[in-house]
């Protein structure tokens, strides 16, 4: 487990910088000029242009400018947004936010995805299948941004259940709602997830072993069938919180929180080339580190991977 | 499993008379053996799920080839007037907040959306199939290469990386979006690719080609791709309907197509404003546009299923 753990730390490496480079590339090195973008129509005085590109290391090299950017990187500056807030004061204040609201769908879709799941393959073909197998497929085709508009206005503008925005504070209880909005695509993945591995597992020799020592049902499912079921749903877990940053940018844009989402929400509208950079240069860093940590798991879970190779 | 005693038959066959007889008479030496393909075709053919996605499908790409055939009204002649009024004669679904005929505006913007996901998801096969079948095959440094090239690619999740780069892109089509989606979804189809291919590589029908003589790439291009391909196809549907959403979600954050062109995800943005007082306007592009990814998503299901032969076997 150590060397597979140090080899799986070893090959991160270059996918950090490489994915750092790429996202810092795509850019700063592309048509299209971010600091002219930031002037609109209206093209600012010449020496305002070379002033800025100064301060943002614009002039030097690209390459020089990416190493200036990773170095400052982990040294945890992270640049400064254009309204002249440093980034890692502003992720700071929202990355609390954005977890709780991420925690909060994570549980949602895990705890209900897994139980509709569970459920609808040990009853493959009845009824409740069916329909699980229907609402699922409706909530992975209808858009995040959709769901989230239709259910807004149908909890918060028509029942008054709960706020159609999210005060600047962002308690559990508020944030129940876009939690509800940010799991509901996974949440359909995971229920199919579960549903074929459920399927699959209830028809292999060891669970007609345990069935054979006379293990109560119960004890069969919920042991052997649930306990091996859940090896693929933790490793879509882990590409799914790429999915959730994304739905977390629209979710939080939609429901106005202050999170890291609705900082690039807004950083986007705005333009904010750099801005939006440093916070989606830090969701991809914690993106790669938490597939890391999943292939871990991966491993514990189910030693024939480390045994593999 | 060690094997105690050595001379234990591995493979049971069944003994001559006990094997029916009318069976092997049955069979038809002369004829052709199926292909993967002719199975998996009647195994879908029976499926009433794949008729209705592949005409739900066939209706979408005739409308976004010819728009103007389901749509007799303009698109873009908008009286102000006619703001947010309801559905009146020619007029089925009512109109926007600008005055415009929703239903047109659909039918219009079915060719964007299209557009988009098609060609994304062309990008993305061809591609993939492309590297991954010659990192698989040809393994060593070239493997080496492109497996960490695909992993760096893959670590930056699709749409995040997609709005990183359109933010910046000075000009926006339905071409660059497209391009754009595949920049970064390229990797999932290359490693599936691969993993086909690696195990594909060493069949007897390999080893066999190879005894005739055959060139190396000839059985690249005719053996080895044709046979691990169909997981490819698999995902490749899916995509499809992911793509489309993915552009949605772009033109919504107001970084996909610029407003200009018409497209499902513009006008669901546009429609956000008049959410609480008209919510058709909005729930009309969003229906089109979840209809069609949920066509794209049975038919992948569909396609899995038949491709599948243990998933068949389930049934």
């Amino acid at each position: 487990m150590i060397w597979y753990t140090g080899k799986r730390l070893l090959q991160m490496i270059p996918v950090f910088f490489g994915a750092t480079f790429l996202i810092y590339f795509m850019v700063f090195s592309l048509p299209g000029d971010p600091i002219a973008a930031l002037y609109g129509d209206r093209p600012p005085a010449p020496g305002v242009i070379e002033q800025i590109r100064a301060q943002y290391n614009l002039d030097k090299p690209f390459v020089v400018q990416y190493f200036i950017y990773i170095g400052n990187f982990f040294q945890g500056d992270l640049g400064t947004t254009y309204s002249g807030r440093p980034v890692s004061a502003e992720m700071a204040r929202a990355f609390p936010i954005t977890g709780r609201l991420a925690l909060l769908a994570l549980a949602i879709e895990a705890i209900f995805g897994i139980l509709v799941g569970l459920i609808a393959g040990l009853r493959k073909g009845k009824l409740f299948d069916n329909n699980a197998l229907v609402v699922s497929l409706l909530l992975i085709s209808v858009p995040t941004f959709v769901i989230g508009f239709v259910l807004q206005y149908v909890f918060a503008v028509q029942l008054g259940w709960a706020r159609t925005t999210v005060s600047s504070e962002a308690p559990l209880s508020e944030l129940l709602l876009p939690a509800l909005v940010l799991a509901s695509v996974s949440f359909a993945y995971i229920v199919r997830l579960t549903r074929a591995s459920v399927s699959d597992n209830l028809n292999a020799d060891f669970v007609r072993t345990a069935t054979a020592k006379g293990l109560s049902r119960r004890r069969v499912v919920g042991v052997h069938v649930l306990r091996n079921s859940l090896v693929p749903v933790v490793t879509f877990l882990g590409v799914d919180l790429g999915a959730l940053m994304v739905g977390a940018i629209v979710t939080e844009g939609i429901f106005n929180i202050n999170g890291v989402g609705g900082t690039v929400y807004k950083a986007i509208k705005l333009g904010e080339g750099p801005t939006v950079v440093s916070f989606i240069a830090v969701m991809v860093v914690i993106f790669v580190l938490a597939n890391l940590l999943v292939d871990l798991l991966y491993a514990a879970l189910d030693p024939r991977i480390r045994y593999a190779k | 499993m060690p094997n105690k005693n050595p001379n234990a038959q591995t493979h049971y066959v069944a003994a001559l008379e006990e094997t029916p007889v009318e069976t092997v008479d049955r069979l038809d030496e002369s004829q052709k053996a199926r292909s993967t393909w002719a199975d998996a075709w009647d195994a879908m053919r029976v499926r009433p799920t794949f008729w209705i996605s592949s005409a739900l499908i066939l209706l979408i790409v005739i409308v976004a080839l010819f728009p103007s055939l389901f749509a007799q009204v303009s698109p873009t002649q908008c009286e102000l007037g006619d703001s947010h009024d309801g559905p009146a004669d020619g007029h089925p679904l009512g109109f926007t907040r600008q005055g415009c005929d929703i239903y047109a505006r659909i039918i219009f913007g079915t060719q964007a959306s299209v557009t988009v996901g098609l060609l994304a998801t062309m990008l993305v096969t061809f591609t993939g199939i492309v590297v991954g079948s010659l990192a698989g095959y040809y393994g060593g440094i070239l493997d080496a290469i492109v497996s960490r090239i695909g992993d760096i690619f893959f670590a930056v999740p699709t749409v995040l990386g997609a709005i990183v780069l359109m933010s910046v892109l000075p000009e926006r089509t339905p071409v660059t979006i497209a391009l754009v989606l595949s920049l970064f979804a390229w990797p999932q189809i290359a490693r599936i690719m691969r993993g086909a291919v690696l195990s594909a590589r060493n069949s007897d029908y390999v080893t066999a080609s190879v005894a005739l003589g055959v060139s190396k790439f000839r059985i690249l291009l005719r053996h080895v791709i044709p046979n691990s391909i169909a997981p490819v196809i698999v995902i490749a549907t899916v995509s499809l309907g992911t793509f489309i959403v993915a552009e949605a979600t772009l033109s919504f954050l107001g970084i996909g197509l610029p407003p200009d062109i018409m497209s499902w995800g513009n006008d669901i943005d546009a429609a956000k404003s008049s959410l609480r007082t008209n919510p058709q306007v909005l729930l009309y592009p969003a229906a089109a546009l979840s209809v069609t990814v949920l066509a794209f998503l049975m038919l992948g299901d569909v396609v899995r299923d038949a491709l599948d032969p243990e998933a068949r076997a389930r049934r």
